[in-house]
């Protein structure tokens, strides 16, 4: 154990930290669930890519900067500590990605990676079905192989697709074998959202923006060089995402040492009406010590990965952890805003533009996303504890 | 910055743990409990044998001079297996105290060779205990005077016995009186060691209380496997289930809290106090949420006597108030984070 940074590592931060001084915007930009937001959100990432600071753990021959994972936590601890904005790709970056780089060809990952890193091509996600929600096994949505082997033609329906209205690619899974049923006879597919016979309908989320959105299938074409993996392969594909997911990638501890940071100063500057909630420090010093076991976590599982562990059903506790901190601490900061907990964005006495209630909002889809926390708690009973069916 | 074990000392944890695992087998601690004295000379021959008792003396007291990192893995053992206090307190907690006296303290170097082999059997009373744990057996006693740190030989003192509910704590309300003979140091070198023995109490519990919620897992795991009802192990109950998995969740969170928290106290770190505080009230809380949900998925079994479960629930309860309950640790780690300029947030989490 030596817990001291290395001078690379310590140069590392310094550079990521002048950059971020030097370019962070000047105003924050609009919320990325609105058209104009998302493409303030887009150029910014362009900027961080010019960087080479959009990917860093990507290799740099696919436009990142060949990182180790403690240098990208050092990253990630220097984005959020400046307070630089969400990132509006992560979906395709963060899922996709990865998958891309285990299962896809090389003519894929040149393909896609260097322009999902630059932003140039935004990812949406379609796992999810009307039918098909945490029984992401019951998927209907078919894609059809065509006679002559060149192509798919898809048809169904995927929902919940986040930012879907906005984006230029959707990957997710498609029922390959019509014969087939459950976890068998799926392949993993990209589907340009531009294509002829795809419909894109908004859902308007309960922050009022069309957060995400229903993508319909109407005979779409997909190039059969579109299939990330093997044929019928698509599940044991995805299961990989979605590890990665769960595991670290998605939700770095910076985001909620942040979170944590701000929660502090916000109950040191309403004391003198938060103190007569007594629980209210008690979950304050919670939002601190939960962040941080969350952060030691993440360095002692990026440890174990270096020296060839491999991430397994623990995954699954990280989801849970991190959601159930980050709503506790958006919970305590409505506590102490009190009356002033409900103004909205616009409203002129509202506290930080209404930046808690925007992310108490977000924080109560955190359980529900990404595989609901009780089938988080299904996986860590069954595989990490061995329990029974 | 690599925050993992090496090999050696993982090896080393297992060791330990194959060793514990048919000394002090949950029959054998039950005899113990039993007994007038709560202590047995043979299960702490045997572990001295093992070297477990000179594991912190440094190397050149005949020990093997391990830091408080490697006692983070050695105290969960200590837990898991429901070691009574009076080892960890002597080789451990002790041991750093005396080692931490200047060179050249009279009796420095022997108590250290006789904590080594075992010999000698030390209780440590820091005023944040209000009862001094194995004052009875122990042959010297680390007590405090204000700042003064006093070695009182056994005769020395009056001792009342009080019982816990835990029968493998022996605790003990001391009477003595301080005098020259038995003062070891005192003013600023005083309050510098009781500060640090304090520190190491709380971590070494903190480590038991993650081993006793680790045992508590385990021990609910095997039971829900095997029991029937409807027809099924209750264990494939999804309600069975989550209760388990939000212990496993807790103690995998618990365990780098209590990593770092060891390498800042072995490292002298300005905020020690509070990560040994956080790892405290983290491992604390993992313990009794193993308990708790434990005994619960033992239905009535759980409540009775005969299931081994009560001794480590018993523990766990009262280990999580010992070396500071959960108040003092808190107002611990309030002072830390809510003091001006603290330095919180994205990249503090080992540098200031
Ligand atoms: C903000 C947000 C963004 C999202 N973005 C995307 C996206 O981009 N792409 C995409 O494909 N999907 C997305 N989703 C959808 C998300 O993946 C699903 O909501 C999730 O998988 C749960 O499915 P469901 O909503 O159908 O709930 P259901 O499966 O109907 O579950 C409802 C409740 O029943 C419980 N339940 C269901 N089955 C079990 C079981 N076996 N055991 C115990 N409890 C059970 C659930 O835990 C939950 O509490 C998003 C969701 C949200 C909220």
């Amino acid at each position: 154990m030596d817990l001291a940074y290395t001078p690379r590592q310590k140069a590392f931060r310094a550079e990521v930290r002048a950059w971020l001084t030097a370019n962070l915007p000047a105003e924050p930009l609009a919320s990325y669930d609105t058209r104009e937001g998302f493409e303030q959100h887009r150029e910014w990432e362009r900027k961080l890519f010019d960087a080479r600071l959009s990917m860093v753990i990507w290799p740099e021959a696919l436009g990142g900067r060949g990182c180790d994972l403690i240098e990208w936590l050092i990253f990630e601890e220097e984005y959020y500590g400046a307070g630089a904005p969400m990132r509006v790709n992560q979906n395709g970056q963060l899922l996709l990605g990865p998958t891309l780089i285990e299962f896809g060809s090389e003519s894929q990952k040149a393909r896609f990676l260097p322009r999902m890193a630059s932003s140039e091509d935004m990812w949406a996600q379609g796992w999810s079905e009307p039918n098909a929600g945490s029984d992401m096994a019951a998927i209907t949505s078919k894609a059809i192989l065509s006679a002559d082997g060149s192509h798919y033609v898809v048809n169904g329906q995927k929902t919940w697709s986040t930012r879907a209205i906005f984006a230029d690619w959707l990957f997710g899974l498609f029922r390959s074998d019509p014969a087939s049923s459950r976890h068998h006879g799926l392949s993993y597919l990209a589907v340009p959202l531009d294509a002829p016979g795809v419909t894109i309908r908004p859902i308007q989320a309960l922050n009022g923006k069309q957060a995400f959105a229903e993508v319909f299938f109407d005979d779409v074409k997909v190039p059969v060089d579109n299939r990330i993996g093997d044929e019928g392969q698509g599940w044991h594909v995805a299961m990989a995402t979605a590890g990665f997911e769960r595991g670290l990638l998605l939700r770095s501890p910076a985001r909620f040492q942040y979170t944590a940071r701000r929660l502090v100063e916000l109950y040191k500057s309403h004391r003198d009406v938060a103190d007569r909630d007594p629980g209210i420090r008690d979950a304050v010093l919670e939002a601190w010590t939960g962040a941080e076991a969350y952060a030691l976590s993440a360095y002692h599982t990026v440890g174990r990965l270096a020296k060839g562990a491999r991430i397994g059903a623990e995954a699954s506790t990280n989801k849970i952890y991190w959601s159930e901190l980050d709503l506790k601490m958006h919970e305590t900061a409505m506590r102490i805003l009190g009356p002033l907990g409900e103004l909205t964005g616009d409203a002129p006495a509202a506290v930080e533009a209404a930046r808690w209630l925007d992310g108490f909002l977000f924080a109560q889809a955190g359980p529900i996303y990404a595989g609901t926390n009780e089938i988080q708690r299904n996986i860590i009973a069954e595989r990490m504890l061995g329990l029974p069916k | 910055m690599d925050f993992t074990f090496t090999d050696d000392q993982l090896t080393f944890r297992e060791a330990v743990s194959r060793f514990l695992m048919t000394e002090a087998a949950p029959e054998r601690l039950r005899e113990i409990w039993e007994t007038d004295t709560g202590r047995s000379p043979e299960l702490r021959k045997n572990i001295a044998e093992q070297g477990l008792t000179a594991l912190s003396v440094p190397e050149d007291c005949g020990g093997l001079g391990m830091d408080d990192v490697a006692w983070a893995l050695m105290t969960q053992e200590l837990g898991y297996y429901a070691i009574p206090d009076s080892l960890a307190d002597a080789a451990y907690v002790a041991a750093g105290l005396i080692a931490a006296l200047p060179a050249g303290t009279a009796s420095r170097e022997d108590w250290l060779g006789r904590i080594a082999d075992g010999s000698i059997r030390i209780a440590v009373g820091h005023p944040v205990n209000p009862l001094v744990a194995d004052a009875n057996p122990a042959n010297l006693l680390l007590l405090a005077h204000g700042d003064e740190v006093h070695a009182v030989p056994r005769e020395q003192v009056e001792v009342e016995s009080n019982a816990s509910i835990d029968l493998s704590r022996r605790l003990a309300r001391v009477r003595w009186a301080p005098a020259a003979s038995t003062l070891i140091a005192e003013g600023e070198a005083g309050r510098a060691l009781w500060a640090q023995t304090l520190n190491r109490g709380a971590l070494s519990t903190a480590g038991q209380l993650l081993g006793l919620a680790q045992r508590m897992l385990d021990l609910s795991v095997d039971y829900v496997a095997q029991r029937k009802q409807f027809g099924k192990p209750i264990g494939s109950f999804q309600a069975v289930k989550h209760h388990l998995a939000d212990v496993a969740t807790k103690v995998e969170f618990a365990k780098p809290v209590l990593y770092r928290a060891a390498y800042a106290l072995a490292h002298g770190e300005a905020g020690a106090d509070a990560r040994v505080s956080h790892a405290k009230l983290i491992c604390g809380d993992a313990a009794w949420q193993a308990a708790r949900h434990g005994i619960q998925v033992h239905g009535a079994m759980g409540y009775t006597w005969e299931v081994d479960l009560q001794m480590f629930m018993k523990r766990a309860w009262a280990l999580d108030a010992a070396w500071g309950d959960r108040g003092f640790h808190k107002a611990r780690v309030a002072d830390a984070i809510l003091a001006d300029g603290a330095a919180l947030g994205p990249g503090h989490t080992f540098e200031e």
